[in-house]
């Protein structure tokens, strides 16, 4: 990243300042996204970084296993019912602000991704950024079949940071889903 | 559990649905003993809103006894009466922090908030019983409701009070009372109010409490204008008079120190698409309807305020931007706080200053609730707001 050629003095760290606005990952499809979270940076940090703790808000990781210090056995939900195994090891790790992964050889997505924490200058919170990026399941089909389960990486970023959002100021993940968190009457006539 | 369910254009039902259940946390089953029909609700009748499914449970005011609460609620316990707040809200985020919980940041859960935030620039938050575009939540015109976050929203009801003196307090009440907040009044102002159904006379209350020397109510239902003028309004029937001209007339040329638009627009839709026909559509019909918005910004005085409690979905045409600029005026708006106020207008019933039960015109069990729905939209001048009592 540089910060050339920008049209403007701000400097506030967005990527929206940055001459590449749009991140380029390793793999086909690509996602940036932000929120800002009524947290303290560590307690966010902390969360995320036990990554057992992902499937609590990363809906379509069903499990994650811990391997060792770096190593983490992730199971996700694919395409039409079926799961990928992929093993992810963290690249960068700087408690408080930032962590980095990618999948290892012989994963059956190829995937990467990263989360930065930092404080709003202005009191506000914690800047929270996260980048998806990841060869879907079974090229150019399968991101179309991602796309319509919305696992597609710009949705499934969306989505998931707005839970992790939720989970760290609320306690808890909002939902409407049926019929247990909103009943409805069945779809007959 | 009974519940009055929507299956499409002017087709309510009550169906037998699942009961609701303790899902997060902070939850809680309420008991519903008491719930009504809002003008809102009409939208949905009307199939103007978008983002409805086939047998979403209806209704966003209501009242009733608690039967069950999650493991992290420590403020209510099984028992307790509340009326819970139309607008569904954390308690924790940015806004709700600020006493803006109609701006709550996570209440629309994360899979139904795309369309809000592709519509609007930012996901709105989630509402009971008001289509997926807010949250796809389950309303409370049925046996029993879940309630989200219910250790933030419900307001506890001491006994002895009547449901009806407090049931207004999910949505009306305080949508009234912050659309004469929003109107800026100043001791001695002069206060001009279009609509007189519930949502206006709780703005004429409001404002007159807020010391409002005059205020002036627009409508054309004789009834509606009736109950306006029991409630200290002045009132003027559009049909019969010309609306600008008589409130120039009235403050000797210097118009309404403030108006409330308490009339909106059927909704113009919410996804891009919609937006498009909603751009045809008041193009189309701009020239022959009434305009509120329109016109409480030509009759507002200099340097006055627009205060606009009425619902707005989509895009608006002929905005006249130039009398807006040129006369100086401040326009305020959004879906109400109601939680930022319950406390002070609870007071305000147990103090006997205020009566919420005038505009009731028709109780009713829920099984009749179908019949409601078509009466309050075709027969406004006699169905002026509809109860309905669930067991």
């Amino acid at each position: 990243m540089s910060y050339s050629d920008v049209s403007t003095d701000a400097d506030v760290g967005s990527t929206a300042f940055l001459e590449e606005d749009r991140q380029e990952g390793d793999y086909d499809s690509s996602s940036l996204r932000a929120a800002l979270i009524n947290r303290p940076r560590q307690e966010l940090y902390d969360y995320w970084r036990e990554f057992r703790n992902l499937p609590s808000f990363m809906e379509n990781v069903k499990a994650v296993e811990i391997l060792d210090g770096r190593r983490s056995q992730w199971t996700i939900a694919g395409p039409a019912g079926a799961d990928f195994d992929l093993v992810c090891e963290i690249t960068e790790d700087r408690p408080g602000e930032r962590i980095a992964w990618t999948s290892s050889e012989g994963s059956d997505v190829d995937h990467e991704g990263w989360v930065d924490f930092k404080d709003n200058p202005f009191g506000r919170g914690t800047e929270v950024r996260v980048f998806i990026s990841y060869d879907p399941p079974a090229g150019v089909v399968g991101k179309v079949v991602a796309k319509v389960m919305q696992r597609e990486p710009r949705v499934q970023a969306r989505r998931e940071l707005r839970r992790f959002k939720q989970l760290m100021e609320t306690g808890e993940v909002s939902t409407s889903k049926a019929p247990e968190a909103a009943p409805r009457a069945s779809r007959h006539l | 559990m009974r519940a009055l369910t929507w299956h499409g254009k002017h087709n309510v039902q009550v169906d037998t649905v699942p009961d609701p259940q303790i899902v997060n946390p902070r939850d809680a089953i309420i008991k519903i003993t008491a719930t009504a029909i809002c003008g809102s609700d009409l939208h949905l009748y009307d199939s103007m809103i978008p983002g409805m499914s086939n047998g979403d449970i209806l209704g966003h005011e209501f009242m009733g006894e608690v039967v069950e609460v999650g493991r992290g609620n420590t403020s209510l316990k099984k028992g307790d009466r509340v009326v819970v707040p139309f607008v569904i809200a954390c308690g924790q985020c940015f806004f709700c922090e600020r006493s803006m919980p109609a701006a709550c940041d996570n209440s629309n859960p994360a899979d139904k908030a795309d369309a809000t935030e592709i519509a609007y620039g930012h996901s709105v938050a989630g509402l009971f019983g008001y289509s997926h575009l807010t949250g796809g939540f389950a309303g409370g015109q049925a046996e029993y409701a879940r309630v989200p976050y219910s250790d933030y929203g419900p307001i506890k009801i001491p006994d002895g009070i009547d449901d009806e003196r407090v049931l207004f307090l999910s949505d009306i009440y305080p949508t009234g009372w912050m659309a004469a907040e929003n109107a800026q009044i100043q001791p001695g102002d002069t206060v001009a109010v279009w609509g007189c159904g519930p949502v206006g006379l709780f703005a004429i209350k409001s404002a007159i409490l807020q010391g409002a020397g005059r205020v002036i109510a627009i409508d054309r239902h004789p009834n509606r204008l009736a109950l306006a003028k029991a409630n200290g309004a002045e009132v003027l029937n559009y049909h019969e008079v010309k609306v600008r001209e008589a409130l120039l007339e009235m403050t000797a040329g210097l118009g309404p120190d403030s108006c409330i638009d308490a009339v909106g627009m059927e909704s113009h839709g919410f996804s891009p698409d919609n937006i498009v026909d909603a751009i045809k559509q008041e193009t189309r019909l701009g020239t022959d309807r009434p305009h509120v918005l329109r016109e409480t910004i030509m009759a507002v005085r200099k340097g006055g305020t627009v205060s606009v409690p009425g619902v707005y979905g989509g895009v608006a045409d002929k905005w006249p931007v130039g009398a807006f600029m040129e006369k100086g005026l401040t326009l305020k708006t959004g879906q109400t706080h109601v939680q930022r106020y319950l406390p002070q207008l609870l007071q305000l019933v147990l103090d006997g200053k205020i009566d919420t039960t005038d505009l009731i015109s028709h109780r009713l069990p829920l099984e009749q609730a179908p019949e409601g729905y078509k009466n309050f939209k075709e027969n406004q001048n006699e169905w002026t707001k509809v109860v309905l009592k669930p067991h």
